[in-house]
C-alpha cells in the first residue's frame, strides 16, 4: 500500500502495466517489485526447486526471488529482477517457473517431497537405469527446476557496446561514492560515477536521515548539481560488473529498458571503462538470518522495508514485525511507526538491546512462520518460552556484508575481520581500486562522507593532484553495536540461498558427507550458483559450514569472485557483432557486376567472391563452372583476382629482403620481370606463396595468397623490425590501391590489346606498366590457369568499370567472366597449390619444389627445413589423383590407404586435399598428399571417406595433368 | 575508345545524417604513403614540407591543413592527403589514392558515434585537435584524425567501404536515439 | 587490458596480438648447431613472473614491441620497439 507523504515518485502521472495478465497501475519512479507491492501484491515468484511461493526478500539487484519474465515474442527476457526493473506504460510481466497459476502452482508437489530432494539428490537418486536418464529423468527434472524461459526466437532488439576513459571511476553513487566524486571533481579530475540505479543517492534515498541539518535527499541533489556543472559524467542504470587488467572496467546500462521498446533505442549498453584510479563505493548488502521458514512472501530485508518506504513510497504490510541483530537496523521500527505503520514487535536476540522508540522489543529469536502465500505469522522464542504474533511483513537483519565483489576479481581473497564480523576488502587487491564507505566497512552516514572523501584525496594524491578544501557535511555518526546471528534452529527449513533453494540442512549435508571444502560444498548443495550469484547468502552459508565443520569463518574462506557482478546479457557482451557486425566484409570492385551476372557469392576470409556465372538454361554449379573452364581453355575468361595481397617492396636493400624471406633468389630478378616464390615459416614449413614482380630497379611488387595477405605482411614487419632492421627497406600494402583481373585463354592477348593504348610484347613472366584507356594500369604477364594470362591492374576506382568493359568485351568473343569454381578447377588441373595443400604443414619438399630452397644463401625457414624429419623423402608428397575405375568424384578430405590394407588410422597413407571434375579431361580429380607419393606415380591406391562413405581406388598421378610442359601458358 | 568509369568507394553509401550527426565521404585529389629511408628522415620532412607546407608528422599528428594534410599512418610512414607528390629523394613511396575509403563524421555527437566503435581514448583534451591514430574501428583497421573540434576525419581500407558505413549509421542510429533519453 | 605502444601511448589490448617470447629476436647463425636451432624455434621457458614477450600492433601502428610483462600480474613494465630492444642488446 501507498503511504501519503512518502517516496520519490512521481504521484502525479500514472504508469499502467500488466503483471500475469492482470492490468496494474504505477507511477514514474517505481520499479516492478515497488509498484506491485503498492498494488498488495507480494507473490511475485516460485522458487527454483521445491516451487515454494516467494515475494521479493530485497529491494535491489541482489534479489533472489522477485525473477520474472520481461515482454514479449522476440524480446521476452527471463530472469528478470522485479527489483531493478522499472515499470513503463505497458509493460508486460510474467511470473516464471510455475505450471498453472503462481498462486496455485502445480509444481509445488516439489514441496511436498522435500525430505526426498536434499543436496545430491540427483547424484543418489537418478542413477539407474542408465538408459531412462535422457528419456525420461532429464526432462523430467529441466521442467520441474528452472527458472525462466527464452523466447526460442532471435533477439532483434538493440544492444550497443562503447569505450569511456576517465581519471576516475566512481563505482556507487552512495554517500560515499557522491563525496569521492565530489572532491575529486574540486580536486580537477575526469570523472565518471556510475549508479546502477535511475536516481542516484544510494541509501541516502532509502533513509529518513539529515545531512548538515537538512534531509539527505536535499543534499544529494545539490551534489549531483554540482557534479555536472564540474563535467563529472554521472552514469545511472549503470552497473559496473567486474574489474580487469590494466584499469578497465566491464560495466551495463540499462539505456532502453526502462522505456516502451523503440528498435532505434539500444535496450542495454556494455561499456569498458578505462580508468587511472577507480573508487569502490558500492556498498554493502544486508544479511539475512536463517531461521526456520524464512522464505515466505512478506518476509524481507530491514533494508528493502526502509526503500520501499522512503524511495517509493510503499508499506510492504500493515502489521509489520522486525528480526534483528543490530542497533541499526531498529530505525526500520521507528520509520515505519513515524510514517503511520503498524509495528506488531521487534525481535533482537541480543541480551543487552534497548529500544530506540515506542515499540515492542522481544529479546529473542524467531523459530517458524506461517502463511500460505503470504506472511501471516511469526513463532518467538523468548524466556524459554514461544509466542506467535500476528504479521504480514517481517523485517529481518542479520548485519551487513561489504560488497567486496569487484575487489576479487583479479583474484584476490577478502579478509575476514573479527570485529565487524564480515569479510572485508584485501588492500591492493585491484592495482587502483580503492574501496570506501560500506564497501570498506564503514557502515554510518558520516564515515561514508569522510571515507569517500578520503579516497578521492587518496587517488588525486596518487595521480600526483593537490587535494582540495572540502569539509565534511555533519550527518549521523551512531555506529550502534551488531552481532552476527548465522542460523536459528528448530523444525522446519532455514533458507540460506532463496533463489536455489539450498537449506541450512544442505549445507550440513554436504559436510556430513565431506564436501568441506566452500568450493565443494557450494557445487554439492548449488549454493551461490543461481542468478543472484549468492549475494544474499553466500556469507551465511559458509558461516554454517564453519560452524558444521569446527572451523572459523576465516579458516573456512569464501568460494571465488569473478565477474560479472550482476548478469549481463549475452546481447549486451555481443553487441555489434550479429549480421553485418560480425566481421567486416571485403568486396571487390566488381561485386556489384557480379551479382548483376546473379553469381553467388561466396565467402573467402573476409572476401566475398563470384562462385560462377550462371547463364540461361543452365541448371547447376556444375554446368556453369565446366562452361567456364572450356571458356578459359579455348577462348577467353575474366576473373577479378584483387583479393590476392599485394605489396609494395621499396629501396636499396629490398632485394636482399626478398632473398630473405623467400626461398629463392630474387635479387637476379630484372626489372620488367616477375618470379615465383616461397615463403617458409622458421619452422622450414611453407608459410605462403606467389608471384614478386621487380617494376624498377630496387622497387617490387610481392603478391600473396588472398588468405595468407595479412600474416605475409605480420610477417614482412616481423623480419624487418625484429630480424633484419639493418636492411633498408620500406614495405606498405597496396591491395586496396589497384583492382586486378586475370584474363586467360587462347584469346588473351587479343582481349587484353582491346584495352591498352599501346600493348606491350610480353614474355611469359614479364610485366609493365601500361596505359588502360587513358588511364595508368600495370599489366603481368602470369598465370593460375595453365592458359596464355594476364593480369591487369588498374587504380580501384577504375575496376567496376573496367571489369564490366573486360567481360563485355570477353562475351563478344565467346569468352566470359569466370570464378572460384573454375577457378579451382584450372589450377587443380595444373596442380598449382593454395592454401587447401599449404596447410601449415607441409615442407617445399613435399610440393615437390624442393630445389626452390635456394643452397647459396641463408633465407627464413632454411635451417630447419634441412632437419632430417623435414626433409625425409618418405614424408606425404604432393600428387595428382583420378578415379581407376568409372568416374566417381572423389571427396575432399579422404583419406588414402594401400590396397589391401584395412581403412583404419594406423594404416593411413594421406589424404586428398582439393577435388574437381575436370570438364577439360572429362574426369574427375584431386591434388594429395601420399607418403612416397613421387615414387609411387602410376600405381593405385584406396580412397576412402569415412564420413561420407565414399570408398574408391584412384590411379596416383602427376599432380600436373594438363599441359606439363607449360607450352600453352609459355604461348 | 571508351573511358573508364570511376566510382568513388562511398557511392551510394554517404552521405548519412541522424540527429546531428553527419557522415560525409572525402575524395582527396592523391594519397600518397611516405616513408623515409634510415638517416633520411629530417630531409624528407623538409622536402615534404616545401612542397606541401605540412612536414613529416611525429607519431599520432597530422600536419598542414585540409588541402594538404600529411598524417602519421604508422611506424616510419605517413600518408600525404591531397596533392599529387613527385618523388622525393630519399623516401619510399607509393600512390595509396584508391586503396582508402575516406570520410568526415561531423557534429556534437560524433565522438560519442566513435566512442562506439574505437577503444581509443577520444576526450577532447587526450585525442586533440591535429591528433590522429592508427587504430581499429569495430573491427577495422583505421586512420583517425581529429581535424577540427567536432569533425574526425576517418579512413578505412576501400573494400571495407560497405561495412563502415553500416557500422557508422547504427551507431549514429543508437546515439541519435539515446537524445530522447534527456 | 591496455598496452603501452611505444609509439602509440596506452592502447587496447584488441589492436595486439602477442607472439611469443622474445627471444624470437635472437636468430641463430645458419650454420648454428641443431640444439641452437631447436631451442630457438621451438623450446620456451613458462615463467611465472617476469617475462619479455614479443607483441604485434597489427591493429595499430604495425610495430613489433618487446612488453615486459609479469604473467602473474599481468602488469606491464615496460615496452619497447623490437628494433630498439635489438641494439640494446
Amino acid at each position: 500500500m501507498r503511504v501519503d507523504g512518502y517516496g520519490r515518485i512521481d504521484r502525479g502521472r500514472e504508469i499502467r502495466f500488466s503483471f500475469d495478465g492482470k492490468g496494474f497501475r504505477g507511477h514514474p519512479g517505481d520499479t516492478l517489485a515497488s509498484a506491485l507491492l503498492a498494488n498488495g501484491v507480494t507473490l511475485m515468484g516460485r522458487s527454483f526447486k521445491y516451487h515454494r511461493p516467494r515475494g521479493p526478500l530485497t529491494a535491489g539487484p541482489e534479489e533472489p526471488n522477485a525473477l520474472v519474465e520481461i515482454g514479449t515474442g522476440a524480446s521476452r527476457t527471463p530472469n528478470t529482477r522485479a527489483t531493478v526493473q522499472e515499470i513503463h506504460e505497458g509493460l508486460v510481466a510474467t511470473s516464471q517457473n510455475r505450471l498453472g497459476p503462481l498462486d496455485m502452482d502445480l509444481m509445488a508437489v516439489n514441496d511436498l517431497l522435500h525430505p526426498f530432494l536434499g543436496a545430491g539428490f540427483y547424484y543418489k537418486t537418478f542413477m539407474w537405469p542408465r538408459a531412462f536418464w535422457e528419456k525420461l529423468y532429464e526432462p523430467v527434472i529441466r521442467r520441474a527446476a528452472g527458472l525462466g524461459r527464452l523466447s526460442g526466437e532471435h533477439d532483434t532488439g538493440r544492444y550497443e557496446k562503447a569505450f569511456a576513459f576517465c581519471d576516475l571511476l566512481v563505482i556507487g553513487a552512495g554517500p560515499a561514492g557522491l563525496m569521492a566524486a565530489l572532491t575529486a571533481a574540486r580536486g580537477g579530475l575526469d570523472v565518471i560515477l556510475a549508479d546502477e540505479t535511475a536516481e542516484p543517492g544510494g541509501r541516502l534515498l532509502s533513509e529518513s536521515e539529515k545531512i548538515d541539518g537538512a534531509p539527505a535527499s536535499d543534499w544529494v541533489a545539490a551534489t549531483l548539481v554540482e557534479l555536472r556543472d564540474a563535467g563529472v559524467r554521472i552514469m545511472p542504470r549503470t552497473t559496473v560488473t567486474g574489474a580487469y587488467d590494466g584499469g578497465v572496467y566491464g560495466a551495463l546500462e540499462r539505456v532502453g529498458l526502462h522505456l516502451p521498446e523503440a528498435p532505434d533505442m539500444p535496450r542495454e549498453c556494455f561499456w569498458r571503462i578505462t580508468a587511472q584510479r577507480a573508487i569502490l563505493a558500492a556498498g554493502a548488502l544486508e544479511r539475512p538470518i536463517a531461521f526456520p521458514m524464512n522464505d515466505r512472501p512478506g518476509i524481507m530485508m530491514a533494508s528493502a522495508v526502509r526503500t520501499y518506504l522512503h524511495r517509493y513510497g510503499v508499506a510492504p504490510g500493515q502489521k509489520v514485525a522486525l528480526f534483528a541483530t543490530n542497533d541499526d537496523a531498529h530505525r526500520t521500527a521507528t520509520d515505519l511507526i513515524a510514517a503511520g505503520i503498524d509495528v506488531a514487535a521487534v525481535v533482537d536476540p541480543r541480551e543487552d538491546v534497548t529500544t530506540a522508540g515506542e515499540y515492542r522489543l522481544i529479546r529473542g529469536e524467531i523459530v517458524d512462520t506461517a502463511g500460505r502465500r503470504a506472511l501471516r505469522e511469526i513463532t518467538v522464542r523468548a524466556n524459554g518460552g514461544e509466542t506467535r504474533i500476528e504479521a504480514d511483513c517481517l523485517a529481518v537483519s542479520g548485519g551487513w556484508n561489504p560488497n567486496v565483489h569487484l575487489t576479487c576479481h583479479l583474484g584476490a581473497r577478502p579478509v575476514w575481520n573479527d570485529r565487524l564480523e564480515a569479510f572485508l576488502p584485501a588492500k591492493g587487491a585491484v592495482p587502483g581500486l580503492i574501496p570506501a564507505g560500506a564497501a570498506a566497512g564503514q557502515y554510518t552516514t558520516a564515515a561514508c562522507l569522510s571515507s569517500g572523501r578520503d579516497a578521492a584525496i587518496d587517488a588525486l594524491s596518487q595521480l600526483g593532484r593537490k587535494a582540495p578544501k572540502l569539509a565534511i557535511p555533519v550527518a549521523d555518526d551512531r555506529a550502534g553495536t551488531s552481532r552476527a546471528l548465522w542460523q536459528v534452529t528448530g523444525h522446519g527449513r532455514a533458507w540460506l540461498d532463496f533463489a536455489n533453494d539450498v537449506t541450512t540442512k544442505d549445507v550440513k549435508l554436504a559436510a556430513a558427507e565431506n564436501y568441506a571444502s566452500v568450493e565443494h560444498m557450494k557445487r554439492y548443495t548449488t549454493q551461490g550458483m543461481a542468478p543472484d550469484q549468492g549475494k544474499n547468502s553466500n556469507i551465511s552459508a559458509l558461516a554454517v559450514l564453519a560452524d558444521a565443520t569446527g572451523r572459523t569463518i576465516a579458516e573456512t574462506g569464501t568460494t571465488t569472485y569473478r565477474p560479472p557482478f550482476t548478469p549481463v546479457s549475452l546481447g549486451a557482451i555481443g553487441a555489434g557483432a550479429r549480421g553485418k557486425g560480425f566481421a567486416p566484409e571485403r568486396l571487390t570492385t566488381s561485386h556489384d557486376a557480379s551479382l548483376d551476372r546473379g553469381a553467388p557469392i561466396v565467402a573467402t576470409g573476409l572476401w566475398y567472391r563470384p562462385s560462377y556465372f550462371p547463364r540461361s538454361g543452365e541448371t547447376t554449379w556444375r554446368e556453369a563452372c565446366d562452361r567456364e573452364v572450356g571458356m578459359v581453355r579455348t577462348c577467353v575468361g575474366v576473373a577479378d583476382v584483387s583479393t590476392l595481397g599485394k605489396i609494395d617492396i621499396q629501396g636499396k636493400d629490398a632485394a636482399a629482403f626478398l632473398d630473405f624471406v623467400y626461398t629463392n633468389t630474387f635479387s637476379t630478378l630484372k626489372p620488367g620481370r616477375v618470379r615465383y616464390g616461397l615463403m617458409l615459416r622458421e619452422d622450414g614449413h611453407v608459410m605462403d606463396d606467389g608471384t614478386t614482380a621487380c617494376l624498377a630497379e630496387n622497387h617490387y611488387l610481392m603478391t600473396t595468397t588472398t588468405a595468407a595477405a595479412g600474416q605475409v605482411m605480420a610477417h614482412l614487419d616481423f623480419v624487418s623490425q625484429c630480424l633484419r632492421p639493418d636492411l633498408d627497406v620500406r614495405f606498405i600494402s597496396v591491395t586496396e590501391q589497384w583492382a586486378q583481373f586475370a584474363v586467360a585463354g587462347p584469346q588473351a592477348a587479343a582481349l587484353i590489346g582491346t584495352v591498352l593504348d599501346d600493348a606491350p610484347e610480353l614474355p611469359f613472366m614479364g610485366c609493365a606498366a601500361v596505359s588502360v584507356m587513358g588511364v595508368p594500369g600495370r599489366l603481368f604477364r602470369i598465370s593460375f590457369s595453365g592458359e596464355e594470362g594476364y593480369e591487369i591492374a588498374v587504380p580501384a576506382r577504375y575496376g567496376a568499370g573496367l571489369f564490366r568493359d573486360l567481360v563485355g568485351r570477353a562475351e563478344t568473343m565467346g569468352g566470359g567472366a569466370y570464378g572460384m569454381e573454375a577457378l579451382n578447377v584450372l589450377r587443380i588441373e595444373k596442380g598449382f597449390i593454395t592454401h587447401a595443400e599449404i596447410d601449415g604443414r607441409v615442407t617445399a619438399g613435399d610440393l615437390g619444389m624442393g630445389k626452390m630452397v635456394s643452397a647459396k644463401k641463408d633465407c627464413i625457414g632454411k635451417t630447419a627445413s634441412e632437419r632430417p624429419g623435414l626433409a625425409d623423402p618418405a614424408r606425404p608428397a604432393l600428387v595428382g589423383l583420378r578415379p581407376a575405375n568409372g568416374n566417381d568424384p572423389i571427396p575432399a578430405g579422404a583419406h588414402l590407404y594401400d590396397e589391401g590394407d584395412a581403412p583404419t588410422r594406423v594404416n593411413k597413407k594421406g589424404h586428398v586435399t582439393s577435388t574437381c571434375y575436370s570438364a577439360t579431361l572429362k574426369t574427375h580429380m584431386a591434388l594429395a598428399f601420399l607418403v612416397n607419393g613421387h615414387d609411387r606415380l602410376g600405381e593405385r591406391v584406396r580412397v576412402k571417406d569415412h564420413l561420407r562413405g565414399a570408398d574408391l581406388i584412384c590411379e596416383i598421378t602427376d599432380p600436373v595433368v594438363f599441359d606439363p610442359d607449360g607450352g600453352r601458358m609459355r604461348g | 575508345m571508351a573511358d573508364l568509369i570511376a566510382t568513388t568507394p562511398f557511392a551510394g553509401l554517404l552521405p548519412l545524417t541522424r540527429g546531428e550527426t553527419t557522415a560525409t565521404e572525402i575524395v582527396f585529389d592523391a594519397i600518397t604513403s611516405v616513408a623515409p629511408y634510415s638517416g633520411r628522415e629530417k630531409a624528407v620532412s623538409k622536402a615534404l614540407a616545401a612542397r606541401t607546407g605540412a612536414a613529416f608528422p611525429e607519431p599520432n599528428r597530422t600536419t598542414g591543413k585540409a588541402d594538404a594534410r600529411a598524417v602519421w599512418s604508422g611506424i616510419g610512414q605517413a600518408f600525404v592527403l591531397g596533392p599529387r607528390l613527385e618523388p622525393i629523394d630519399g623516401a619510399a613511396m607509393t600512390d595509396q589514392t584508391d586503396a582508402w575509403a575516406c570520410l568526415a563524421l561531423e557534429g556534437p555527437a560524433a565522438r560519442d558515434v566513435l566512442a562506439r566503435l574505437t577503444p581509443l581514448d577520444l576526450r577532447p583534451e587526450v585525442f586533440e585537435i591535429g591528433h590522429a591514430a592508427r587504430t581499429l574501428l569495430g573491427h577495422m583497421a583505421c586512420v583517425l584524425m581529429r581535424t577540427d573540434a567536432d569533425r574526425y576525419g576517418l579512413m578505412v581500407f576501400r573494400s571495407m567501404a560497405s561495412t563502415c558505413a553500416h557500422e557508422i549509421d547504427t551507431a549514429m542510429e543508437g546515439i541519435a536515439a539515446r537524445a530522447r533519453l534527456g | 587490458m591496455r598496452v603501452p605502444c611505444p609509439l602509440c601511448g596506452d592502447r587496447d589490448l584488441r589492436e595486439f596480438t602477442p607472439r611469443g617470447a622474445a627471444v624470437l629476436l635472437d636468430r641463430p647463425a645458419p650454420d648454428a648447431d641443431a640444439a641452437t636451432w631447436n631451442d630457438y624455434i621451438h623450446l620456451r621457458d613458462n615463467p611465472a613472473g617476469a617475462s619479455e614477450e614479443l607483441w604485434y600492433h597489427g591493429g595499430g601502428c604495425g610495430a613489433w614491441i618487446v612488453v615486459s610483462r609479469d604473467t602473474v600480474t599481468h602488469a606491464i613494465s615496460a615496452t619497447k620497439l623490437a628494433a630498439e630492444a635489438r641494439d640494446a642488446g
